[in-house]
C-alpha cells in the first residue's frame, strides 16, 4: 500500500528537493527499504552497517516515534505519513 | 573576530562551514564547533577575561561569534555561594551552589539564547524561535523583544501557568501544542525544514547555542580562584548542558587559563518519571530507551534526550554518577535548599539537590570533595509545585491572638 514519507532537508538532496514522496510498503522497514530503492543514498543515511537505525536518526509513524510502536516491523497503513526528522540536541527547558 | 574553524560532527568527523546546521548531512550526528586553541591560548589570559563585562561575553574568545554586536540582557556571572549549612546537613565540608536562578528571564538558558541570537543575526537570520518547556521559551521571547526580532516559540500546552505568564508578556507569538515535549520538538524540527531562514534556537543554531553552557564551568573555574571543582552536579534534560560543562573545563586548559589538567567527576540529575539516561547508567548499557515523562519537573521532561549519548559517556568517563529522584525527593530538596540557603530553585533545582542529598548518602561524593551542584532556574516559574506550603497561621489583627501564637511557638521549642 501506499503511504507518504516526509523527508527533512538534510536529506532533500537525494529526493531533487521534494518534500514529500509516496512509496510501497506494510511495515515501517519496508517503507523505508522501499525509499532506498527508489532514490538511492536513502539506505546507507538511514541504516548502520549492522542493519541497524543510526542512533541519530528519529522515525515516526502518524506523529508517533516507532520506538514507542513496534520499531521498522510497526506495520503502517494507506494513506498514512512516516517523518523522519534528525533527533534534536538541544535543551528543552 | 572569531576563532571557529569549523563545524565538525561528532559521529562520523565531517566538517562544514559554520553556518546554520546543526546535524550531519551524512549520518544526522550532532555538529560541534571547532576552534583554533593555540591561537585562543595566545591571546586570551585572566587579565583579559577580568577586564571583560560582567556577563558570558567576558569569555567571548571561546563563544561561537564573529563580531560584538552581542543580543545580550546581561546573562551570566550568577553568584557562586559557598553552601555552608546545606553542606551540614548533608554532611559535605566544601560544597557550593551556582545559582543561576538569577539571570535576566530567571533561567540558564538565558546563556545560551545570547550566543544562539547572536550567531542568529550574524547569519542574517531574522526570526527567532524555539520548541520549549517554559523556561527557553521565556528567554527566547525576552531577547527577541530587545533585539527587535519577530520571534515563534512554541511550548507543551500542558505548561505551568506562570511559564504561559512569563512568556507571553514580552509580545511575539506564543504557539501552545496539544502534546508533550518530544511533540513539540519533532513539530518544530519539521518546521525548521520549512522555513529556513528561521533561527530555531534549539534546532538549526544549536550548535551555537548548545556553546552557551560551557560559560557554566568558566564561571566556577574563575570565582573558585582559577581551579576546576572535584565534582559537579548536574541537571539532565537533554544532556547538552552536562556535555558542554565537561567541554568548558577541557577548554580552560587547553587555552592556559587552567594551571592543573582538570579532573571533575561530572554527575547527571534526572526525575524518576523521566530518566532514560539514569536508567541506561544504572543498567549498565549503551542504549537510551525513549520514555514519556510523568514529572512535576516539567523543564527536564524529555523522553528523547539526544544528547544522552554523550552525557552518559561522560559520566562513566570521569567517574560521576547518576541520580533519578521521585518527585516527593524533588519537593523536599527544593524546601531544603530555600530553608539552608535561602535560595528557591524551580523543579529541575529539586531534582538537583535531591540528586545530590542522595548521592552524598550512598558515599559517591566524597565529604571533603569540592563540589559543585548547578541550580539552573527559579522557583517563581513553578509555584503550582510547592501549593502545599501557605502561612504558619492567619489570626485577628490583635496583639493578644499574636502573642498567643507566639507564646505557644516558644513553648514548643
Amino acid at each position: 500500500m501506499s503511504v507518504t514519507v516526509r523527508v527533512p532537508t538534510q536529506l532533500r538532496s537525494l529526493t531533487d528537493g521534494v518534500s514529500e514522496v509516496s512509496v510501497e510498503g506494510s511495515t515501517v522497514g519496508e517503507v523505508l527499504t522501499a525509499l532506498g530503492k527508489s532514490y538511492p543514498g536513502f539506505a546507507e543515511r538511514l541504516f548502520d552497517d549492522g542493519g541497524n537505525l543510526r542512533r541519530f536518526v528519529n522515525v515516526f509513524l502518524a506523529d508517533e516515534d516507532v520506538r514507542f510502536l513496534e520499531g521498522v516491523d510497526t506495520p503502517v497503513s494507506a494513506g498514512q505519513v512516516v517523518s523522519i526528522v534528525p533527533a534534536v540536541a538541544g535543551g528543552a527547558s | 573576530m572569531s576563532y571557529v574553524e569549523c563545524l565538525v560532527c561528532k559521529e562520523c568527523g565531517q566538517t562544514y562551514e559554520a553556518k546554520a546546521l546543526h546535524v550531519c548531512e551524512f549520518c544526522f550526528g550532532p555538529l560541534e564547533v571547532r576552534y583554533n586553541y593555540d591561537a585562543i591560548a595566545a591571546n586570551i589570559s585572566r587579565e583579559s577575561i577580568a577586564n571583560g563585562p560582567l556577563s558570558i561575553w567576558r569569555y567571548r574568545d571561546l563563544l561561537p561569534v564573529e563580531g560584538d554586536q552581542y543580543v545580550s540582557l546581561g546573562a551570566g556571572f550568577t553568584p557562586l555561594v559557598r553552601a555552608e549549612r546545606l553542606g551540614n546537613a548533608l554532611g559535605l565540608s566544601d560544597l557550593w551552589i551556582k545559582n543561576d536562578t538569577l539571570n535576566p528571564t530567571g533561567s540558564f538558558k538565558d546563556r545560551v539564547v545570547s550566543v544562539a541570537l547572536s550567531r542568529a543575526r550574524e547569519l542574517g537570520l531574522k526570526v527567532a524561535a524555539c520548541a520549549s518547556t517554559g523556561n527557553l521559551a521565556n528567554s527566547v521571547a525576552a531577547h527577541a523583544a530587545w533585539a527587535n526580532m519577530e520571534s515563534y516559540v512554541f511550548v507543551p500546552a500542558n505548561l505551568e501557568r506562570a511559564k504561559i505568564t512569563t512568556t507571553a508578556v514580552y509580545g511575539g507569538n506564543l504557539v501552545a501544542i496539544d502534546g508533550n515535549y518530544d511533540d513539540v520538538n519533532r513539530l518544530c524540527a519539521e518546521i525548521a525544514s520549512e522555513e529556513p531562514d528561521w533561527a530555531f534556537v534549539n534546532v538549526n543554531v544549536r550548535t551555537y547555542y548548545g556553546e552557551g553552557s560551557k560559560t557554566l564551568a568558566f564561571e566556577v573555574a574563575e570565582q573558585l580562584g582559577w581551579q576546576a571543582p572535584d565534582h559537579v552536579v548536574v541537571p539532565v534534560a537533554s544532556g547538552s548542558q552536562l556535555t558542554k560543562i565537561h567541554k568548558g573545563f577541557g577548554e580552560l586548559y587547553r587555552v592556559g587559563l587552567l594551571d592543573k589538567e582538570p579532573k571533575v567527576r561530572i554527575s547527571g540529575a534526572q526525575a524518576a518519571g523521566c530518566s532514560p539516561v539514569a536508567t541506561a547508567f544504572a543498567s549498565g548499557v549503551d542504549v537510551i530507551r525513549p520514555v514519556k515523562p510523568d514529572t512535576i519537573a516539567k523543564s527536564l521532561a524529555i523522553g528523547n534526550p539526544a544528547d544522552g549519548y554523550y552525557a552518559l559517556d561522560i559520566v562513566r568517563r570521569t567517574g560521576g554518577s547518576f541520580g533519578s529522584v521521585t518527585d516527593e525527593e524533588v519537593l523536599d530538596g527544593i524546601r531544603l535548599l530555600a530553608q539552608t540557603e535561602g535560595i528557591f530553585a524551580e523543579t529541575a533545582g529539586g531534582v538537583t539537590i535531591a540528586t545530590l542529598a542522595r548521592l552524598a548518602r550512598e558515599g559517591v561524593i566524597g565529604k571533603d570533595e569540592k563540589t559543585v551542584a548547578y541550580v539552573t532556574g527559579n522557583g517563581l516559574k513553578t509555584v503550582e509545585a510547592m501549593s502545599g506550603a501557605g502561612p504558619t497561621i492567619t489570626i485577628d489583627p490583635s496583639l493578644d491572638s499574636f502573642f498567643h501564637f507566639l507564646n505557644a511557638q516558644r513553648s514548643a521549642k
